[in-house]
């Protein structure tokens, strides 16, 4: 057990330092939450500079056009740039971190040619096309139609919840090809052009008033079915080769907010006299702790990572997910009562944070399906009926 | 940077833990429990012999050598199978007290706040005092852990205080990681409505929320040992008596009815860890030594 970071290791963080301090003073100003076009310009500007520097892709493998780093160079680098107050991976989401991956791990040499080298370079942006609105957690219920037609797939049916899909050029689309298979095999993977006609985008506002994400209607698109990824109605595996792709990296960013936010909370309480309230004073001190503790489950599911050598990773991130979603929302609500009041208006940060940790124990599968997964597969809990 | 246990860590671990389960299997721990005996001075002597106690004393003194990443996860063994006695302090005396690094010593401590201490009728020595004094015996909660009222505490444990905090800990860990198996196996037998309870979601989540916080808290633990820093060391013992208390309460109710007898062993570990929650550094201790922590880093 060693937490001390490889020369190498030091050395890829000193120079990412470096990095950092010249390029984030160059960027232009954020532009604000509801901005979508702004904000797809200030994600792929972000981009870009990261291509050009060489930082892009950084945990794809090489042949993918990516860095080829190691779970630990990529832990390293999203603590650095969160420390550093860099822009956040925003619109290149799903581009970077699943689709990107999917075509890399499943797609042919045209495909990946065709579409990971505008993920890398910040040209294109990508959405997905998963959740359907009667099939959320169980996501292998999925009906959006598509029926072979020639050379084409014609798509009909409906997605929602679909992140960045205002300002998308692609979507990662699930679609079912096999209405009578079984309801995980008659799936298929399809690449889908935002501008098809017969796509229709409709923003979704969130309770937090800003319209994050977007339904998403289908009326007889046509999609080629050269643009298929995989085998046909082989869509369900594809997609689960790559939903656990991220290697116990996933929260990595957040984990570094998180515990700078307890920081900042500690000054507050200290200057508006909360501090002095023992039960506060002592939720506070416990919420460090078990932060710190995240902190060090995800070092320890990235050297688990990386021992694994190039295999798909474990089902541990569901553990930590529980545990991290869970502390998220507990520390808004600690910032509540320090803030007291104050924390009505919308004015203080913090609170648009609160009502967001709302949705990190409903997305990418609920607490309680979490449970289940940690249930059954890890403990070996018989399903249910 | 690999945080992961080595081979030899890895070895070590399954070594103490063949050799609890040979010397220390369920029979005798319900044999300590029915005859109320107090430390078992022959597997207290295996344990000495094994390297238990030795285990962070340097060669040249005739210990092993190893450092706190090793001990903590041997004490997590004994944690899990519930070995009675004052584990953490007979370690922490090894060098300091005769006979402690052997095991040929039971060393006691004032570990706990106010005037109880555990297994002074057994202790040879307490941890920085220069002898063991009188005690009223009082019933105590725990049936393996005997408890004696003193008029005054003797042996000053500050400096023993982090890494007793933290093997403390290490034993909470086992316990929890215990009550989870305990819970997971009797959830797959028991039947209830023509299916094993294990099948129904309001089981399973019981089940999945024990794992989450015994794995957080063994990653605080094993962390805190590789860094040995204060603040890491508090938060891994509040993390541990967490994951120990509720995780013996959850294992509890998943018993249902079974779960109140005394012959189920949960009542042994909930009792146990109660007991090592108030050892060494509680949890109201170690929360406000993590506030002033966060206020400082927040600087």
């Amino acid at each position: 057990m060693d937490l001390t970071y490889t020369e190498e290791e030091q050395e890829f963080r000193a120079r990412l330092r470096v990095w950092l301090a010249k390029v984030l003073p160059e960027l232009p100003a954020a532009p604000s939450p509801d901005d979508w076009p702004g904000r797809r310009a200030y994600d792929l500007g972000w981009q870009r500079r990261l291509y050009e520097a060489g930082y892009a892709g950084l945990h794809w493998p090489l042949d993918a056009g990516g860095r080829g780093a190691t779970p630990t160079q990529h832990l390293i680098f999203l603590e650095e740039t969160e420390r550093a107050g860099a822009p956040y991976v925003g619109a290149n989401f799903v581009g970077l971190l699943h689709a990107g991956p999917t075509i890399a791990a499943e797609g042919t040499a045209e495909q990946r040619a065709r579409w990971l080298p505008p993920v890398l370079r910040g040209d294109e942006v990508w959405c997905q096309g998963f959740s359907e609105p009667d099939a959320g957690s169980d996501l292998a219920s999925l009906r959006t139609r598509a029926v072979r037609d020639g050379d084409d797939y014609v798509i009909t049916g409906s997605k929602i919840w679909t992140s960045h899909a205002e300002v998308a050029d692609w979507c990662e689309l699930l679609v079912r090809t096999d209405p009578s298979a079984p309801k995980h095999r008659g799936i298929s993977w399809l690449a889908m052009p935002m501008d098809a006609p017969g796509v229709t985008v409709r923003p979704l506002r969130t309770l937090a008033g800003s319209a994050e994400f977007a339904e998403m209607f289908l009326d007889e698109v046509r999609v080629p079915v050269a643009d298929r990824v995989g085998a046909e109605n082989d869509g369900w595996r594809v997609t689960m080769v790559t939903l656990s792709f991220e290697r116990g990296t996933a929260f990595v960013g957040e984990v570094v907010a998180c515990r700078r936010t307890l920081g900042e909370l500690a000054r507050t309480a200290k200057a508006n006299g909360r501090w002095d309230d023992p039960v506060l004073r002592r939720r506070l001190g416990r919420l460090y702790g078990e932060f710190g503790a995240l902190w060090r489950l995800t070092q320890w599911n990235v050297s688990e990572a990386e021992r694994s050598a190039g295999g798909v990773p474990g089902i541990g991130g569901s553990v930590f997910k529980l545990a991290y979603s869970h502390a998220r929302q507990e520390l808004y609500d600690t910032a509540a009562e320090v803030l007291g009041a104050s924390s009505l208006s919308l004015e203080e940060g913090w609170v648009l944070d609160r009502l967001s940790s709302l949705s990190y124990t409903i997305a990418a599968g609920t607490s309680q399906i979490q449970q289940n997964i940690v249930a059954e597969r890890i403990l070996g809990l018989p399903k249910g009926r | 940077m690999d945080f992961q246990p080595t081979e030899d860590q890895k070895d070590l671990r399954a070594g103490v833990r063949d050799l609890l389960a040979g010397r220390y299997g369920r029979e005798a721990l319900r044999a300590s429990v029915d005859t109320g005996a107090g430390v078992d001075r022959a597997l207290w002597r295996e344990l000495g012999e094994a390297g238990f106690f030795a285990l962070r004393l340097p060669e040249a003194e005739g210990g092993v050598g190893l450092g706190l990443p090793e001990a903590v996860l041997v004490f997590e063994e004994a944690g899990r199978a519930l070995v009675p006695g004052p584990l953490v302090a007979t370690h922490l005396a090894a060098g300091v007290v005769p006979g402690a690094a052997a095991g040929t010593a039971v060393v006691s401590a004032f570990d706990l706040d106010g005037p109880l201490v555990a297994h002074l009728a057994d202790a040879d020595a307490v941890l920085g005092a220069s002898g063991v004094p009188a005690g009223e015996p009082v019933r105590s909660v725990d049936p393996l852990t005997p408890l004696h009222r003193v008029a005054v505490a003797v042996g000053d444990v500050s400096p023993y205080r982090e890494a007793g905090a933290l093997l403390t800990a290490a034993l909470q860990v086992g316990s929890a990681l215990r009550t989870v198996e305990l819970a997971v196996r009797y959830a797959g037998e028991r039947e209830q409505f023509g299916q094993p309870i294990g099948a129904f979601q309001a089981v399973k989540h019981l089940c999945a929320q024990m794992l989450v916080r015994a794995e957080v808290a063994r990653t605080a633990v094993y962390a805190a040992a590789v860094t040995g820093d204060p603040g890491e060391v508090a938060a891994a013992k509040l993390l541990a008596d967490g994951a120990a208390v509720r995780g013996a309460r959850d294992c509890l109710q998943v018993h249902g009815g079974m779960g109140f007898t005394w012959e189920a062993d949960v009542h042994l570990h909930l009792k146990r860890a109660w007991v090592r929650a108030e050892q060494w550094r509680t949890a109201a201790q170690a929360e406000e030594l993590l506030a002033q922590e966060l206020l400082g880093s927040a600087g």
